[in-house]
């Protein structure tokens, strides 16, 4: 995050050298530091302007907003991570939401969330095959089903939001489990899983090769097509689970839901220093993308920044991260 | 400016990288009209030093003079604007755009300078002119798509020179080239040269600095070794230079009593592609594939890996009939392909160098899908010390390795295949020497642990060097055989360049 001054071929005699302070500086491993240090400076910062920050009840509160986000976002990190992108992740927030309250209807608390979850894994699996089989490219196979989704979202519940859901389904959206909020403790669930699954298997280790260089992972003998629809699919179950939390925080299906979350997914990923081309990037690095997120979010709030003003600094944030990165690597 | 007068002076240039000295205290002239032929092993330094001659990296310490004056050379137009053009082995050309509009990006003559109107007569004349020059049949209104290879390199000297170069910096040009475009290079150098412009020319080939050299820099771990008069120093004594040492066998070749056949193929056809190929292949034998680039070599090889489809014909592998699907399935059939194209092909340059290697055998320390981290760790530590890949760790991404590790790593990751019929393709493609000798050496250790190899290399003297038996391929089809003992440069070419391409290629003729 230090900038290195640029240098001239020939020094001038005499040049400044610079302070031992600076250099000591320049020295730390800011690619492994990096993130948590901005996390920290932001918690200091807000937390200075703004002491309730600090409270429990607003800490326990970040983690709860911020669980919808870190659920798609693990999912969207699988699909960068190979070198692709899954736009469809907001719409199917909606689409799951529908499907579970209907089937909550019809079949009973279990047989909501089994169809909702099941439903956002069928449209990942859909996204999947468009893309590994059909070769169809990911930003435009899951840009349509961005559209699907929603259309189909709307259709099934008449444009209207469906109500009178069981009231023991509140537990998912709003429970604890111990201190903890229900939903934050399904989002940390899903990240320890996800990250012994990039880190410690076989799938995960062919989603980093694909995406660093899908011909040679080819001739290396790794079977793409199953890999990638099994990244679709990991996406879209993340999105079902997702869409299950959301709607039992709402609870009721509402075919509005999610919209945008798919950019902010995406978001979520690059702060936290993935690649958009694939190959490089991993779920702590997503997980702290989604905490500088939500923790600007809720600090903004906090020392009363307009949510319009709000926007334009989380736009910069995007811009300024992936910059860093970017004059991080020409540097090496 | 005299010749003798050098008008370029790189002088005690330092830089160093996280971990490393990429250069130390390196010193280099450069005259107006010579080719300066800069050598060293992967590694050595040689890319590094141009980088910062061409202004992508700043130097740590030293200076640079140009005619006599220290200059800063912060970018790559404070170096355009010394007259210092550099062609990289990627070329920086628009393809959709015409030969005359490269070269002049940027530059074009104007017919209504306000309106930003080109005058393409005078672009297209202007470009004729410098392609003149250098001796080229290039059309200007060619687009650079429809070159190729060797065309597109020219376009970019003639770009060079259209910007008043004095010092062009050529990047193993000839990595790429066939034998007939090399001529043509050396050609356009001569034009150059005649024009009293400059040329550092980097190449692992060492015949062709011996024809277009004048004089040879050496560079070994970061530090210069010598710069000699290429007139008075021989092959040898540059090698030495090089590698520290004497390389007493340049191929060293075993002799191995092959065993059974392990890999039969039969009649294999691909629609314009291969014609009706039919070889096969023993235990413990190198089998060269020569032939022009183009012939159908690396069709070949990826056919029989499953990577490409093939219309007619067999394969049987220890004497039984397979169906390859794909490079999956060749691989658990224990067959590995190291491919030509290292960076495209090879290499996953954002994974680390364990993680490449243990690529194609996670399989095998796998369980339920999870990953033997420890296992795996081992595995990787014994193959990178087995291929003596140079890197602090395992851990560094593949990306930052030089030509000859990167080429040591995608081996090592086909050797943790276990497989026992190996396919090279270009195996020491673009690496120094002493890592060709690594290769071939790793190749014998192959043999002796009862493989069989496919050789496919374009430079005859390796296909002579290593091979058992040697098939010559021409137009997508076998048009000659030599045993070891009958192969000789000229009858290879003479069957690469005009072997029979209609008719079946007779057995009899070959051998006679």
């Amino acid at each position: 995050m230090s900038n290195a001054p640029t240098r001239d071929a020939v020094p001038p005699a005499g040049a400044p050298r610079p302070h031992p302070l600076f250099v000591a500086l320049r020295r730390l491993p800011w690619g492994r530091i990096g993130m948590p240090a901005v996390l920290v400076a932001m918690a200091v910062f807000f937390g200075t302007i703004n002491p309730n920050f600090w409270s429990v009840v607003n800490l326990t509160n970040v983690s709860r907003q911020i669980s919808i986000l870190a659920l798609i976002s693990i999912g969207q990190t699988f699909a960068i991570l190979s070198a692709g992108i899954d736009l469809s992740v907001g719409s199917l927030l909606a689409l799951v939401s529908v499907v579970c309250a209907q089937g909550m209807l019809e079949f009973g608390l279990v047989g909501g969330i089994v169809a909702g979850v099941l439903a956002g894994c069928a449209a990942g699996l859909v996204n999947g095959v468009l893309i590994a089989k059909a070769r169809i490219p990911a930003f435009i196979a899951t840009l349509g089903m961005l559209v699907a989704a929603r259309g189909l979202a709307l259709t099934l519940s008449g444009g209207l939001p469906i109500a009178g859901l069981p009231h023991e389904f509140l537990v998912i959206g709003a429970g604890y489990w111990g201190p903890f909020p229900l939903p934050s403790v399904i989002a940390a669930a899903a990240f320890v899983a996800a990250y012994l699954l990039l880190s410690r298997t076989r799938f995960g280790r062919y989603v980093y090769a694909m995406g660093s260089n899908e011909e040679a992972a080819v001739l290396s003998g790794i079977n793409v097509v199953k890999y990638k629809i099994m990244v679709y699919v990991v996406s879209g179950l993340c999105a079902g689970i997702a869409g299950v939390v959301l709607t039992s925080r709402v609870i009721s299906g509402q075919p509005t839901l999610g919209e945008v979350q798919e950019l902010y997914s995406i978001a979520a990923v690059v702060i936290g220093g993935g690649k958009i081309t694939g190959g490089v990037g991993g779920i702590g690095r997503t997980l702290m993308g989604v905490l500088v997120l939500g923790m600007l979010s809720n600090g903004l709030n906090l020392i009363q920044v307009s949510s319009y003003v709000q926007n334009i600094v989380v736009g910069a944030i995007i811009i300024i991260a992936v910059y860093i990165d970017l004059a991080r690597e020409r540097r090496r | 400016m005299t010749a003798e007068q050098p008008f370029l002076e790189m002088r005690g240039i330092v830089k160093r990288f996280p971990g490393v000295l990429a250069l130390n205290d390196v010193t280099i002239t450069v005259r107006a009209g010579e080719v300066h032929v800069l050598i060293g092993e992967n590694g050595a330094g040689k890319s590094t030093l141009i980088k910062i001659l061409s202004g992508v990296y700043p130097p740590d310490g030293g200076t640079i003079l140009f005619d006599g004056l220290p200059v800063a050379i912060r970018n790559p137009h404070d170096a355009q604007m010394l007259g210092i053009s550099t062609i990289y082995q990627e070329l920086n050309l628009v393809p959709d755009m015409t030969v005359a509009e490269n070269i002049f990006l940027g530059r074009e003559p104007m017919l209504l300078r306000r309106l930003g109107v080109v005058d393409r007569k005078k672009l297209d004349r202007q470009a004729r002119e410098l392609l003149a020059a250098l001796n080229l049949q290039i059309d200007p209104r060619a687009s650079v798509r429809s070159l190729g290879i060797a065309q597109q390199q020219m376009v970019e000297i003639a770009k060079a020179l259209s910007l008043n170069a004095r010092l062009i910096v050529m990047d193993e040009p000839t990595a790429v080239l066939t034998a007939h475009e090399i001529d043509q290079l050396f050609a356009a150098i001569a034009a150059l040269k005649a024009r009293r412009v400059a040329i550092i020319y980097i190449s692992h080939r060492l015949d062709e600095l011996k024809t277009l050299g004048d004089r040879a820099t050496v560079l070994r771990d970061g530090a210069w070794v010598g710069t000699v008069q290429v007139a008075d120093a021989s092959v040898d004594q540059l090698i030495r230079m090089m590698v520290g040492r004497d390389l007493t066998e340049k191929f060293p070749k075993i002799q191995i009593e092959p065993g059974d056949e392990v890999l039969r193929v039969e009649n294999l056809s691909r629609q314009g592609v291969l014609h009706d190929i039919s070889f096969q292949l023993r235990r413990g034998e190198i089998l060269g594939i020569a032939g022009l680039v183009g012939a159908g070599r690396t069709e070949l090889a990826r056919a029989v890996f499953g990577a490409d489809r093939f219309d007619a014909g067999q394969i049987l592998l220890h004497g039984r009939k397979v169906d390859i699907a794909s490079p999956a399935h060749a691989i658990r059939k224990g067959i590995a392909l190291v491919p030509e194209d290292r960076k495209r092909q090879g290499i996953l340059a954002h994974l680390s160098i364990k993680h490449n290697i243990t690529l194609t055998a996670l399989r095998d320390f796998s369980r339920g899908g999870f990953i033997d981290m420890r296992r795996e760790h081992a595995h990787a530590q014994d193959y990178a010390a087995s291929m003596r890949i140079a890197a602090p760790d395992l851990e560094r991404w593949v990306h930052y390795l030089s030509g000859g590790n990167q080429q040591k790593v995608v081996i090592a990751k086909w050797l943790s295949s276990r497989a026992d019929i190996f396919l090279f393709d270009e195996p020491t493609r673009g690496i120094d020497v002493a890592a060709k000798v690594e290769v071939y050496q790793l190749m014998n250790e192959l043999l002796k642990r009862g493989a069989a190899i496919v050789m496919i290399s374009s430079e005859l003297p390796e296909i002579l060097g290593m091979s058992d038996r040697i098939l010559v391929m021409r137009g997508g089809r076998i048009c000659g055989e030599f045993t070891r003992a009958e192969a000789t440069e000229e009858n290879i070419l003479d069957r690469a360049l005009r072997g029979p391409l209609v008719d079946r290629y007779p057995q009899t003729e070959a051998t006679a």
